[in-house]
């Protein structure tokens, strides 16, 4: 048993969307709708209650000369999305049944058995994972495959992956990993590798990290993610202040009123 | 070439059908290319990610699943909540008897309408128990369910006390229950008028957690404003207390109102612009600035006119509550914002 985490390399993402399909068959989790974005080949959007693992259809200005791009056509990279298994997890601190845990492995799991769809996780986590399903009332989202590394296997999608795209391992080696494939990227040219891995954050580094080229903001992968929990010393002053303003007001109301009769 | 087949819509879809159809020519002429979801005509710039797009403007966060329940939940609770506080403060200083009733008559309704709004919003109401496995001083959800239930009981016993004192007279076991029911109600209805801008402060929604230290206040003081103006309605219109409570209220509401209108900040654009903009202004309006007005005509009024309290306390009361779908409404434009997710906020050294 050790910490572990996913480290999911875009740069090896052949957009084949297995993980998807793997996840999905594990976890028994539900279609989407059949709908068109227009959007590249992405026809889901984003991570939600019945998505867990998603592909995205990153399409760019052409950038001639790079990746082996013609001038005319658009430059096109996938990258596998999932939850970031926060180490500062705004859903888990939210949770008020206690529903969501810190695993032994380092995930955040929801017990799909203790929540009551109370929806507060979904406000709480600042990279939009978490989500209540329409027809259940429950939230969902990826479970680090909690049962299968339970028996020390590895989650579904990181199995699944034909390119070793998604990788699946105890998280320092994996941060070395990442900066090992990072300055190899570099060295072949590619200058703009880099991973995202949010640690300078008040969510304090991620349990799935990415490496992407270029602004991680093109996978809207968000600079500056914050759990939501750093706002509830501001938030209770001001509730203090909003009882004490009232029992203070409230009591010069009436003793004053008092004092005058009528 | 053959006679094309010829169509005979003999029902209400087949026909809608071709009316599609119809619609598609209609704005290919005109146009020359049609605007629907999946279609891209050739030569049309295809949609690009890049770091000032995000994903395909595709936003980032979730918006709150909570429906109708909730923002009226938020009125009910922060109303309940003053009025607790009012009727205690109004008991222990020796005020008029009808109003120390009245105010537990409004948090005995509130801690029964309060639960009741939050157990339906659930995704699953049966599992509402599962609350009461953990308290979490982290999770203002958990703290807010744990003062709900303290609340409730407490209020509902006040007024139930209350009630078999009037019909049967005074007794011993019923004062005890009355005092501690006030008491509690008291204690408990304080942060019960005004978690719920806790409750959506601390939260990843930019409007909201950009808010965190303005909303507990300016929610206390929609709930003061709503709670006077609900024991105005039931005839205390001439108590000096509620006129300054309600005065202090509005004031405060309007200088709130004042807050949001002269910050600038992209998070509180929704406050702002759009529907919910204007939505938030009703309510400021309605909340500051028109009972203000109507209170201090009352107070400079010939028998300081009890009508025109009348009327501040409806303006209150409808305020309080469009204020609160104003803020649900201007989280859900918020979590739409796909700019606001991207835009760095971490402090340049």
């Amino acid at each position: 048993m050790s910490v572990t985490a996913f480290l999911t390399d875009s740069t090896l993402c052949i957009g084949c969307k297995a993980c998807e399909v793997a996840c999905k068959e594990w976890n028994g989790v539900g279609e989407d709708g059949l709908e068109w974005s227009g959007y590249s080949y992405d026809n889901t959007g984003a991570v939600g209650a019945s998505t867990w693992r998603h592909v995205k259809f990153v399409e760019q200005a052409p950038v001639p000369g790079v990746g082996g791009n013609a001038g005319e056509q658009a430059s096109w990279t996938f990258s596998s999305d999932v939850c970031k298994h926060c180490e500062e997890a705004g859903c888990l601190e939210a949770c008020p049944t206690g529903s969501i845990v810190r695993t032994e492995f380092g995930g955040v799991f929801i017990q799909p058995d203790v929540c009551n769809g109370c929806g507060y996780c979904v406000v709480s986590c600042p990279f939009g994972v978490v989500e209540r399903n329409q027809s259940d009332g429950r939230a969902f989202k990826c479970t680090f495959c909690y049962d299968r590394q339970k028996v020390g296997l590895q989650p579904a999608c990181a199995k699944a992956c034909p390119t070793e795209s998604i990788k699946f391992g105890e998280i320092e080696h994996l941060r070395g990993e990442a900066k090992k494939r990072v300055d190899e990227l570099r060295r072949r040219g590619m200058d703009d590798a880099q991973i995202y891995d949010p640690t300078d954050t008040s969510v304090a580094g991620t349990h799935a990290m990415f490496i992407v080229r270029g602004d991680p903001r093109t996978y809207n992968l968000p600079p500056s993610p914050e759990v939501p929990t750093v706002h509830l010393k501001n938030a209770w002053r001001s509730s203090a202040i909003a009882a004490g303003l009232l029992l203070g007001g409230a009591l010069l109301a009436f003793l004053t009123d008092g004092r005058d009769g009528r | 070439m053959s006679d094309p087949i010829p169509i005979r819509p003999d029902n209400a879809e087949s026909l809608r059908r071709e009316r599609r159809l119809d619609d598609i020519r209609r704005e290919a002429e005109r146009h020359g290319q049609l605007q629907v979801v999946g279609a891209r005509p050739a030569g049309a710039p295809f949609p690009q990610a890049s770091p000032e797009n995000g994903y395909y403007q595709i936003p980032l966060l979730k918006q709150p699943p909570w429906t109708w329940e909730i923002p009226l939940y938020f009125f009910v609770g922060g109303a309940a909540g003053a009025s607790a506080v009012i009727g205690a403060i109004a008991d222990y200083t020796g005020a008029d008897r009808e109003l120390v009733k009245h105010a537990r008559w409004i948090a005995a309704a509130g801690s029964v309408i309060s639960p009741a709004l939050l157990i339906s919003d659930l995704g699953r109401p049966e599992r509402f128990l599962a609350m009461m496995r953990v308290f979490k001083i982290q999770s203002p959800m958990s703290v807010g369910v744990w003062t709900l239930l303290g609340f409730s009981t407490a209020a509902a016993a006040a007024a139930f006390a209350g009630f078999l004192n009037d019909r049967y007279g005074p007794s011993l076991p019923v004062r005890v229950l009355e005092n501690a029911g006030q008491a509690a109600s008291l204690a408990f209805g304080l942060p019960f008028s005004n978690y719920t801008g806790v409750l959506i402060g601390a939260t990843a929604i930019p409007v909201w957690n950009k808010n965190a230290g303005d909303l507990p206040l300016h929610f206390g003081a929609s709930g003061l404003g709503a709670a006077v103006g609900l024991l105005e309605l039931m005839g205390h219109r001439r108590s000096r207390a509620l006129q300054a409570l309600g005065l202090g209220a509005a004031l405060f509401e309007m200088w709130e109102g004042i807050r949001i209108e002269t910050r600038s900040h992209a998070e509180l654009d929704p406050l702002k612009h759009g529907a919910s903009g204007w939505i938030t202004r009703a309510g400021g309006m309605l909340s500051g600035p028109v009972p203000m007005a109507l209170r201090a005509a009352s107070l400079f009024s010939k028998k300081r006119s009890p009508n025109l309290r009348r009327w501040a306390a409806m303006s209150s009361i409808a305020g309080s509550l469009i204020t609160r779908l104003a803020w649900v409404h201007a989280g859900h434009v918020s979590a739409r914002d796909w700019k606001l997710p991207l835009t760095d906020n971490r402090r340049q050294p």
